[in-house]
């Protein structure tokens, strides 16, 4: 017989504390995850409000608003906070909430260390942002924070930008060591590894990730503290380092971390695409080696991000073919998701918009990856907006469109009301086209030309980048729409019902909406 | 619904807790505090060096409670078997990234010696950088010099010896044979915990916590006697900066897993640990069975080769 | 069914075309063509890949809309039950692997070639700075000749939007680098304080500056002109201000320029040890 125990005895089915506690205190895996999604969302508006100023300066040749020095910070400032403070806590957000209902667990393993992680995260963000106001200005090396620039040439805000890294690099250790063991230790009974839902198999292979590159990003920033403190010279030619150690050391993170970002979306989007073509998910095994490889590949291919630092020849050739195998396992999975689709009958809520929005768009992105990935072809788009229209495409309308599509598919599980299907449609065609309108143009600036963090450019890219600008402002009003809708379904949503969706399918369905404080007290059995 | 002593199978979920916060808030107060610290360098800020120790204490105390908690739960019965075998998981993954954590530096030693520094010193494919611009580098290795003449380098390094009796005056070897002996007496006390024999746990495991304490200040002899006898500091280029790197951080390891070991020391001494229900202990065996690994590698890339 | 499905696949395939089409011809949307061979071939590799993508979007998204189109609730569509395909599975691992050699043949060549810097003709140091270039050009025992630096010459006015903008706005620079046409030219790359990187988009040459380190690359342009790129790498506040601009000439012409400059920097000389 199996049971939870509770470290209080008087009542049986506590409900949360009350008042600003139940957040500081809690360690509700619901509770812990609503607060990395809300956190997430507001360092999105925030690293948002980033890239509208960069847009903003960028709307026509010539230095409008900000001076270069600023539009530095808010480069690097917006890549660093979308990367660590959005996309990445948002998933962990969705892990925290659905993973232990999906495997039918009452909390994830460790309550009290997920807390623990959660709070690390608005303090080191925080001291991030707080350099922004600091006499030297904030970080102004580019999310990438290549040395020496970041070290001999930073401002000394660059201490607590290392400091931010150890204390979010701490978190994300942390979370995946949680998410490790509640996988594979809290399954009810019949769980089997191979019956686990799709999101719960890309999020275990991503805290595998997480475990493996986070310490070699705290090994890099260390390093620069050390080049920067105390005299050493890892990153200095005079003393027999180099500069581009630094680079292999951050790519050997750098690689695997995109892969961070974009594997649990993989995850989210085979649920719903299943979910709303009526049909179970084609290939649900080689989906799982499909992501194993990815993962495994994502190791190797680091210096695809160097090709022209100059390294030998062999090194290139090398780096250039592991890279483009990553296109075989991602390329299985789009054709799962196809065929899932296949002779389905499906319906276009709005979770099913963005994740067929995310398998369009994020192919585009997946394609011109790998143009990048060949290494002479690279010598031409490195560094111009070509690259940033690639990321953007895997990382906007890729992680963020999965993040929304999951919020609108399991929102009605989380807070028992239905969200406003219209309204919820229409943030998709604003966010659909806001995107495309900003980005796309993007690959054209860059085949012309232009080179990525620069605060003013020559004449001839000036029309696409009034379109990106434009586009990029729709894009991120509607996000304020979203917002609305959000609070809306939360305060006034209509009732929601257990199965939510038609052909919802695994256990987080079974349990009502919204889903109990607690849940799995009692271990489901899993046929 | 809440049956407390129930079988294997319970689960436990603990109730609301003060403890992360203030660990969050001890970490960051450190943090914020270090690194202010770090940036006033000369003036020295008197409110910074507070901040950092007052972060400090945040954390001593909030971990201290912390682990008496859980200890306490776990005298109480409270803890299932499920929780344990979490604790396991996430000891045995905690340490996997810290292994990664040395391989970043294990990598960058790897790096510098077979590519950074032959190509200044103007060999290999790229050795164009030596014979351009470093023409009087030479880049044997352990370096005692550096490509640029404003960093002087150390006038020794220090590496082994050529095999023979010199060994037995290099503290690097005495510090191996330490470090390896330790491992096999805490798998003694370990086996004599497991054997309900407490006389030989306390016992071996005391020798433990004395072993690594006299590794700890073999090894502050060593960077006393590099620093002051050799020249060979931080600054002294990237034998300097990978070696000190390296077993500092290494050192900084023994340092925790002393502090570990010291602990389950008390613990025994208190009666805590059964033969079949200890794992605190073998956590701290195994990290420092880890520590002594990453000892191993240092040994063989740092020292000898 | 299978007609309608035929057509539509047509359809779309059609407008993917035309719409690509239409990208790749008109040349301000796409990569220069350049005046190497090296630039040529990296553009020629770039639209091969380019076309295999988009073949393989079409089948993909073709696939996508039909499903999108025929099988969708509101028309009735009952689900099939399938839900694996080991031949299928194989199937779409194999094509794309075979895909993917035929990609990475052409571009091992090219890369082997860029690679291959030795036999040049000449060779000139360019050496990156917080925010400009300088110019070395080098004898056969890589002893410097000339050397002078090359800013930006974009009057601030015009940056600041207090004056209108010239044709070349942002690209051009006070000293230009010259060299002759159908010569090879070795490029040696460093920095001396950040990383920078060289790129001159109509070389198809883009090399990163390191300071400490030296990179090799090279160009051999056959037609006369002036070429104009910028620096690539995050180096600081001015990363986005400082040009490279490469004017090429014919060989006479490069003598007599050359020669005008080393016997400058040799009064220039004089005048310095007076
Ligand atoms: C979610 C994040 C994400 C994802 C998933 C990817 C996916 C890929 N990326 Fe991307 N990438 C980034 C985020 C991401 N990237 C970021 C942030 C940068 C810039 C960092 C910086 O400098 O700031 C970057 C930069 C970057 C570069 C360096 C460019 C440069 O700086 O010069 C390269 C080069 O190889 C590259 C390649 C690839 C490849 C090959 C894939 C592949 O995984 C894509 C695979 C997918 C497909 C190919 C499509 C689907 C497949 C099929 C339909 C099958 C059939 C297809 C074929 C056989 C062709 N990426
Ligand atoms: C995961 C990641 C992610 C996301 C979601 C985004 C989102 C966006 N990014 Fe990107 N970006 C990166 C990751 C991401 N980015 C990275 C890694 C870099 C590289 C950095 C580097 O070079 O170092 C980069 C760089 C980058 C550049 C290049 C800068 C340069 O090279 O100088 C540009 C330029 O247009 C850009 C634009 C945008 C835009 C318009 C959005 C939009 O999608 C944003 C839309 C959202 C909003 C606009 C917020 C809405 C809020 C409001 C409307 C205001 C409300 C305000 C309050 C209530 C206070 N980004
Ligand atoms: Cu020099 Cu950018
Ligand atoms: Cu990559």
């Amino acid at each position: 017989m199996s049971a939870v125990i509770e470290a209080h005895h008087d009542d049986h089915d506590h409900g949360p504390a009350k008042g600003i506690t139940r957040w500081l205190y809690t360690t509700n895996h619901k509770d812990i995850g609503s607060m990395y999604l809300w956190f997430s969302f507001i360092m999105f508006l925030v690293g948002g409000v980033m890239a509208l100023v960069i847009r903003a300066e960028l709307f026509q040749p010539g230095l409008q608003f900000v001076e270069p020095a600023l539009f530095n910070q808010m480069t690097t400032n917006h890549g660093l906070i979308m990367v660590f403070g959005a996309i990445m806590p948002a998933f962990v957000g969705l892990a925290n909430w659905m993973v232990p209902l999906m495997i039918g667990a009452p909390d994830m393993a460790l309550p009290r260390m997920n807390n623990l992680s959660f709070w690390i995260l608005p303090f080191a963000f925080g001291m991030l942002l707080s350099t922004l106001f600091m006499e030297s200005g904030g970080p102004n090396f580019g999310w990438t924070f290549y040395a020496p620039l970041s070290t001999t040439y930073a401002p000394d805000s660059v201490t607590y930008f290392i400091f931010a890294v150890h204390l979010a690099g701490a978190s994300s250790i942390m979370g995946a060591i949680n998410i490790i063991a509640t996988i594979l230790n809290m399954r009810a009974p019949g769980m089997t590894l191979m019956k686990m839902p799709m999101f719960v198999w890309t999020w275990l292979i991503t805290a595998y990730l997480l475990i493996a590159v986070m310490p070699v990003l705290a090994g890099a920033v260390t390093m620069m503290l050390f080049d920067i403190h105390f005299g050493t010279s890892f990153f200095d030619a005079s003393g027999g380092g180099d500069p581009v150690l630094f680079q292999h050391v951050f790519w050997f993170f750098g690689h695997p971390e995109v892969y961070i970002m974009i594997l649990p979306a993989f995850g989210i989007v085979s649920h719903i695409i299943s979910t709303f073509s009526r049909k179970p998910l084609f290939g649900y095994d080689s989906m799982v080696y499909a992501t194993s490889s990815i993962a495994f590949l994502s190791f190797i291919v680091w210096a695809h991000h160097m090709f022209t630092v100059g390294m030998p020849l062999a090194g290139e050739l090398f780096f250039m073919y592991a890279t483009m195998l990553i296109a075989v396992p991602t390329g299985v999975k789009v054709f799962n998701w196809v065929s899932t689709m296949w002779r389905g009958s499906m319906t276009f809520e709005t979770p099913m918009l963005f994740a067929l929005a995310f398998i369009f768009l994020f192919t585009i992105g997946g394609f011109s990856g790998l143009m990048l990935a060949i290494a002479p072809a690279d010598f031409q788009y490195h560094d111009t907006y070509f690259v940033v229209a690639h990321f953007h495409y895997v990382l906007v309308s890729g992680a963020l469109f999965s993040i929304f599509g999951a919020v609108y598919f399991w929102l009605p599980k989380w807070t028992g009301h239905m969200y406003n299907e219209g309204l919820g449609k229409l943030h998709f065609w604003l966010s659909f086209i806001g995107v495309n309108v900003a980005f796309f143009p993007m690959h054209f600036s860059g085949l012309a030309g232009m080179p990525r963090r620069i605060p003013d450019y020559a004449l001839q890219f000036a029309d696409f980048n009034a379109w990106s600008t434009v586009g990029a402002f729709v894009f991120g009003i509607s996000q304020l729409l979203f917002l609305w809708i959000l609070v809306q379904t939360i305060r006034a949503g209509q009732k929601a019902t257990t199965e939510v969706w038609e052909g919802s399918e695994g256990l987080e369905w079974t349990v009502p909406s919204p889903a109990p404080y607690h849940t799995f007290a009692e271990p489901p059995k899993v046929a | 619904m809440t049956d407390h002593h129930a079988g294997n199978e319970a689960y436990y979920v603990p109730h609301d807790s003060k403890l992360p916060v203030w660990l969050a808030l001890g970490l960051i107060m450190f943090m914020y505090g270090f690194g202010s610290s770090l940036n006033a360098n000369a003036d020295g800020s008197d409110a910074s060096t507070f901040l950092t120790w007052a972060g400090f204490g945040v954390i001593g105390v909030t971990l201290y409670v912390w682990f008496s908690t859980v200890i306490k739960e776990n005298h109480a019965g409270l803890a299932s078997a499920q929780l344990k075998r979490s604790y396991v998981w996430g000891m045995g993954w905690f340490i996997f990234s810290e292994v990664m954590f040395f391989a970043a530096f294990f990598g960058a030693l790897y790096y510098v010696r077979n590519f950074a520094v032959p190509w200044l010193g103007g060999e290999g494919e790229k050795g164009m950088a030596g014979q351009y611009l470093w023409p009087s580098f030479s880049p044997e290795w352990a370096t005692g010099t550096n490509p640029s003449e404003y960093r002087p380098g150390p006038a020794e390094t220090m590496a082994a010896p050529a095999l023979g009796s010199s060994w037995l005056s290099y503290l690097p070897f005495w510090n191996t044979a330490i470090l390896l002996f330790s491992s096999f007496t805490i798998h003694w006390a370990h086996t004599g915990l497991k054997a309900g024999k407490r006389a030989m746990l306390t016992g071996w495991l005391a020798f433990t916590v004395l072993l690594g304490i006299i590794f700890l200040f073999l090894q502050v002899e060593e960077y006393i006697h590099a620093y002051e006898a050799l020249g060979l500091t931080l600054e002294s280029g990237i034998y300097g900066s990978t070696f000190f790197i390296l077993t500092g951080f290494h050192g900084f390891h023994v340092t925790l897993g002393t502090f570990m070991l010291a602990m389950c020391l008390v613990r025994v001494l208190r009666g805590h640990f059964s033969p079949e229900d200890h794992f605190g202990f073998e956590a701290c065996s195994w990290y420092w069975h880890f520590v002594d690994v990453v000892w191993m590698g240092l040994f063989i890339f740092v020292y000898i080769f | 069914m299978m007609s309608k499905l035929s057509s539509i696949a047509r359809t779309v395939l059609a407008t993917l075309c035309v719409f690509a089409g239409a990208a790749a011809v008109a040349a301000e949307y796409n990569m220069p063509v350049g005046v190497t061979d090296v630039s040529r071939e990296i553009q020629e590799l770039h639209m091969t890949i380019f076309w295999i993508c988009v073949v393989i979007g079409v089948l993909v998204f073709g696939a996508m809309l039909v499903s999108m189109v025929l099988h969708r609730k509101s028309l009735g569509a009952t689900p099939a039950t399938f839900h694996e395909s080991t031949k299928l599975e194989l199937l779409w691992t194999v094509i794309p692997i075979v895909i993917l050699v035929v990609m990475a043949l052409p571009a091992t060549d090219v890369l082997v070639k860029i690679y291959d810097t030795g036999g040049e003709d000449m060779v000139v140091e360019v050496r990156g700075y917080q925010w400009k270039w300088q110019y070395k050009y080098l004898d056969e025992e890589l002893n410097e000749q000339v050397s002078f630096f090359s800013n930006l010459a974009t009057p601030r006015g015009q940056i600041l939007g207090q004056s209108e903008k010239g044709e070349n706005y942002l690209l051009e620079v006070d000293n230009e680098l010259v060299i002759p046409t159908d010569t090879k030219v070795r490029f040696l790359l460093t920095s001396n304080d950040v990383i920078h990187s060289w790129w001159v988009p109509d070389f198809g040459l883009k090399r990163d500056a390191i300071p400490g380190f030296i990179n090799e690359a090279w160009a051999n342009v056959k037609e006369p002109g002036v070429y104009r790129g910028q620096c690539t790498e995050l180096c600081g506040k001015d990363h986005g201000f400082m040009p490279v601009v490469v004017r090429v000439v014919p060989k006479a012409e490069f003598q007599q320029w050359y020669a005008a400059q080393l016997e400058a920097s040799a009064t220039e000389a004089l005048a310095m040890a007076n």
